[in-house]
């Protein structure tokens, strides 16, 4: 075992036979967020057998996505591609009136090369709404990057910051008339008028990446402290309310899968983007603040004090994982930020699979996980991009984790096996972001944890009978 | 193009993939992109699967975009041959390898020059069928390779037992109850004195598939899947087959007559009679019987009842709930389109309309329309009662977690009739019980039991902090809203901001 864990942060690349969710998954969550979408996805019937499994019961309350079935005559073009998605938008926008029609590319839409971002401008035009175009597809992506291309696509769309200031013009006027209409509430507009000079040193901060509306409130309301002013979010709970872009806005990612997002803002867009760690576990939550703090050039204010606050908090958990060993098989992306806290909580992580890593957009929160195994003076954990989970298997039986981060594929036989594990969607779809959640966290992660000390003594860990054999 | 929200049938390679991982030792590769896998967390997740689920993908991605799969998918095939050591690799194209017109039979064929294992191409085509076409074919097809094989090598023995026996052809991997049906039809078959000879694919080894002509006959308990190897078996072999569902107490009895006349076909000496047995089952074993002459069965008399499922499901119910409880059947349906002459045939004189259709938007109208007492559907026409406040019980698949319970619970043979009565019954009652409830105003007392544990004191909620609270799911929002109201009075803060709620979020853990 000791020779399988180095002292440096190792990367190695496998065969990429691994386990994950496809990339039109996101529209599970992203739907919900932007509350006036609608999302078209353009595909076949094993791509709606998969959202109607994996979605499970939200399909039963009138979502806002289907599919666009592509049947044979589509396949050979014998139906018109334009035509076609044409009647169906019309009936979209009759049935849900969205202010928002996002298609989603999938594999066959690539291999039939249709031509979605040809067709949607034209068809935008006709329909007189918005339609956004996002490839979110199994030959290209793992899971939770499908929301990474939607965002990206949408980052096109945001307003550009020239309008900005003409606004912020008419959101003063509007401020005037609240002072001579609500002469009553006089003292209250005076406070906010000092926090609006004081929040105003800072240039624009638009925040990335999809998160339930009171998570995301919570970051913004935590970077409100330090007196720095969030301008916008991508995604907004609304489409029509897309943040302003432009070279002089500041960005920050809040999730590790972004990183297409990232490089459109930078690119596309001239923004500036902050790298930091993710705001992902109390150590990660400071990090980002101050990284944010620091560009800014202010200084933070009891951040220190907060977060060891936060750790005392945790400390019934803490004492629970401490010591213990995790496996990450890697599905989802968040394995490196989730890695670092579970370290930082004491644990030891053996494997961190992941489907992509992109080095330099999470090279923040690279260099935090390297630092905080020093400090904790526990050995790096290897870290393998598209993993075989064949193989990851096989190591695992020689590892013996205390906890296996997986997918649903494998959790059942793994626990059947004697290998404690915790589902990783569990962890997409949780709150697990800022200071207010990292319990959350340790509550998914102790979850098969505290269920062993039930069922501890009972004696039926091994539940196969072959696996006695495949031990020597 | 079709604009779709649900779908009955899944697509073709989920019916492959349901043969292939029934079977003992065979191993499925998909020729799919990454994310295609679902199968597995299916099967894992629904029948709680202890073992790892014997599919693995040959990931197509751009490079096999650019140029083809190229080595990939022989290497995959023959890498699993050496993993795992099955007795069959069946390579499985889906929707992607459709259109992508790769020759898969050649890296078939090139596989199989290396690996041990045999490796055939399941011959399915994603754009005509669907999931239970899909696998009747594949299991036709590993059944045929399989025989043709052994007669090729000379080992096919054609012989039959000595002792009356039979094959149960179509026992699957998340099949509806299909595992609790088994154990019926084997008790059904002891019981007439008759050995199982073999059970497929649910545990069957494809080495032992040359011996399924020694059975007598083949009971092919569901129409979706199954029959097509029961004719090729007849065919062939001349294999008589038993196509009756065993479901209901008529039904049950007709399929133990067919089981008599083709035992009876086969023996010299002696004859098979099987009157007595159905007569003691129907009256004093089985308990439907007796349930449609008591009272409380008279009570359901001329009720209006919808059902909707597979071709094999809806059928068999449509008639018990018509035939042998006096329940009026309004509407009936499958979403087995494929099937609709069969269907039709089969429910006539036992409803008062036929709905042939997958599109679920279709029922839901439907049901709305008639307003029945209850429906009998699948996990749709669940969610679809749940909405207009019918109830509803579940009789086919599409299915979920709950359709695969732990304990016992056949919906085949003499057991499967108690199992249905019910079901059919709980479904009334609790309608009845909802109904009455609603006449007397209901026994919820929420408004007393609100003001008793009221909470609204000192405490004031600010704006902000009233919407965010609206924003939290209304399931946990009570929760959060005392917690917080709890945090404030410990802390002697009477002014709730957003603030507030976090930071009682963090002191509480809430």
């Amino acid at each position: 075992m000791s020779n399988k864990i180095s002292e440096t942060l190792t990367f190695e690349c496998e065969t990429g036979n691994y386990h994950t969710f496809c990339p039109i998954s996101c529209v599970a969550w992203l739907y919900q967020k932007i509350e006036d979408s609608f999302f078209l996805v353009v595909g076949t019937k094993t791509c709606g057998y998969f959202l109607q499994n994996a979605l499970g019961v939200m399909i039963f309350a009138e979502p806002r996505y289907a599919m666009a079935e592509l049947e044979e005559g589509d396949i050979s073009a014998q139906l018109n591609d334009y035509e076609e998605l044409k009647r169906l938008c019309l009936q979209i926008k009759k049935d849900r009136n969205p202010s928002v029609i996002i298609w989603i590319g999938t594999c066959t839409t690539e291999i039939i090369k249709m031509d979605l971002e040809g067709m949607a401008p034209k068809l935008e035009n006709e329909l007189g709404i918005p339609i956004v175009v996002a490839r979110a597809n199994g030959l290209d992506y793992a899971f939770t990057q499908g929301e990474d291309t939607v965002l990206a696509a949408m980052a096109h769309r945001c307003p550009e910051q020239i309008l900005l200031i003409e606004r912020k013009k008419v959101i003063q006027d509007s401020n005037i008339q609240n002072l001579f209409s609500f002469l009553s509430l006089e003292k209250k507009e005076e406070t906010t008028n000092k926090n609006f000079e004081k929040l105003k040193k800072n240039p624009p901060l638009v925040l990335f990446g999809s998160l339930p509306s009171t998570v995301a409130s919570q970051l913004s309301s935590e970077l409100k402290r330090q007196s720095v002013q969030v301008s916008g979010w991508l995604p907004a709970q609304r489409y029509t309310d897309l943040p302003f872009l432009g070279d002089q806005v500041y960005v920050c990612g809040v999730n590790p899968f972004l990183s297409r997002t990232a490089t459109t803002l930078m690119r596309r867009r001239k923004c500036k983007l902050i790298g930091a760690p993710f705001p992902i576990g109390p150590d990660g939550t400071r990090a980002w603040i101050e990284k944010i703090c620091s560009v800014f050039e202010i200084k933070t204010k009891g951040l220190e004090k907060r977060e060891e606050q936060i750790w005392e908090n945790l400390k019934d958990y803490l004492n629970l994982v401490r010591g213990k060993s995790v496996f990450f098989m890697g599905d989802n992306l968040l394995e490196i930020s989730l890695a670092r806290f579970l370290i930082r909580c004491g644990m030891i992580v053996y494997e961190i699979g992941i489907p992509y890593l992109d080095k330099r957009y999470q090279a923040a929160e690279l260099l935090l996980l390297q630092n905080t195994c020093k400090n904790m003076s526990i050995p790096m954990p290897r870290i393998v991009e598209k993993p075989d989970n064949y193989n990851q298997i096989q190591r695992m039986r020689e590892l013996k984790p205390d906890l296996a981060i997986t997918g649903m594929a494998h959790a059942n036989p793994l626990e059947a096996r004697g290998i404690n594990t915790k589902w990783s969607v569990e962890f997409t779809f949780a709150q697990i972001h800022g200071f207010t959640n990292a319990r959350d966290i340790l509550e998914l992660v102790t979850r098969p944890l505290r269920r062993n000390n039930n069922l501890e003594n009972l004696g039926w860990s091994n539940l196969t009978k072959k696996e006695t054999i495949n031990k020597i | 193009m079709k604009l779709a929200y649900w779908m009955y049938a899944g697509p073709a390679h989920i019916g492959t993939l349901r043969v292939a991982s029934s079977f003992k030792n065979v191993h499925a590769i998909m020729h799919a992109p990454l994310g295609d896998d679902y199968f597995n967390v299916m099967r894992s997740m629904l029948e709680r699967e202890r073992d790892f689920t014997p599919v693995t993908a040959s990931i197509v991605d751009r490079h096999v975009l650019a140029r083809g799969s190229q080595e990939k998918v022989v290497d995959n095939i023959t890498r699993k041959d050496k993993e795992e050591r099955p007795d069959l690799i069946v390579l499985t194209p889906t929707c992607t390898s459709s259109i992508l017109q790769e020759d898969l039979q050649n890296f078939v064929d090139r596989a199989s020059i290396t690996s041990n294992s045999d490796v055939i191409l399941a011959d399915v085509n994603h754009y005509r069928v669907n999931e239970l076409q899909a696998a009747d074919r594949t299991l036709e097809q590993v059944v045929r390779y399989y025989l043709e094989k052994a007669r090729r090598q000379g080992t096919l023995d054609q012989s039959i037992t000595k002792e009356p026996s039979a094959n149960i052809i179509g026992i699957f991997t998340l099949g509806f109850h299909n595992q609790h049906d088994c154990r019926e039809l084997k008790r059904l078959l002891q019981d007439l004195n008759i050995k199982v000879n073999k059970v497929i694919p649910e545990g069957g080894s494809v080495k032992d598939l040359q011996d399924l002509p020694k059975a007598w006959f083949n009971l092919v308990p569901y129409r979706e899947i199954g029959l097509m190897t029961a004719i090729y078996l007849e065919k062939i072999f001349g294999m008589p087959y038993i196509s009756i569902t065993p479901m209901g107490i008529v039904d049950t009895a007709e399929c133990i007559r067919q089981i008599e006349k083709h035992v009876n076909n086969l023996v010299s000496n002696k004859k098979f009679n099987y009157e007595p047995y159905i007569d003691q089952q129907t009256r004093f074993v089985s308990q439907a019987a007796w349930f449609s002459r008591s009272i409380d069965c008279q009570n359901l008399t001329g009720k209006k009842a919808v059902v909707f499922g597979d071709a094999t499901h809806a059928a068999s119910i449509t008639r018990i709930l018509a035939r042998e409880m006096g329940i009026r059947v309004s509407c009936t349906g499958t979403y087995c389109k494929h099937d609709a002459e069969w269907f039709k045939e089969q429910v006539q004189g036992f409803c008062d309309e036929i709905l042939i259709t997958d599109d679920h938007t279709k029922v839901g109208d439907m049901i709305a329309r008639i307003e029945p007492s209850a429906i009998f559907g699948t996990q749709m026409e669940r969610h679809i009662g749940k909405r207009l406040d019918i109830p509803c019980g579940v009789i086919s698949s599409p299915v979920h977690i709950q359709n695969f319970p732990l304990g016992y619970r056949p919906f085949l043979g003499y057991e499967g009739t108690n199992q249905i009565a019910d079901l059919v019954y709980n479904s009334f009652t609790l309608g009845m019980e909802d109904h009455l409830l609603e006449i007397f105003g209901g026994h919820d007392t929420k408004e007393v039991i609100t003001k008793s544990l009221s909470t609204d004191t000192d405490l004031t909620w600010n704006h902000e902090s009233q919407l965010e609270l609206n924003k939290i799911p209304g399931f946990v929002r009570g929760k959060i809203k005392r917690n917080t109201e709890k945090f404030a009075r410990q802390n002697n803060i009477t002014n709730i901001t957003v603030e507030i709620m976090y930071a009682a979020k963090e002191a509480l853990s809430a």
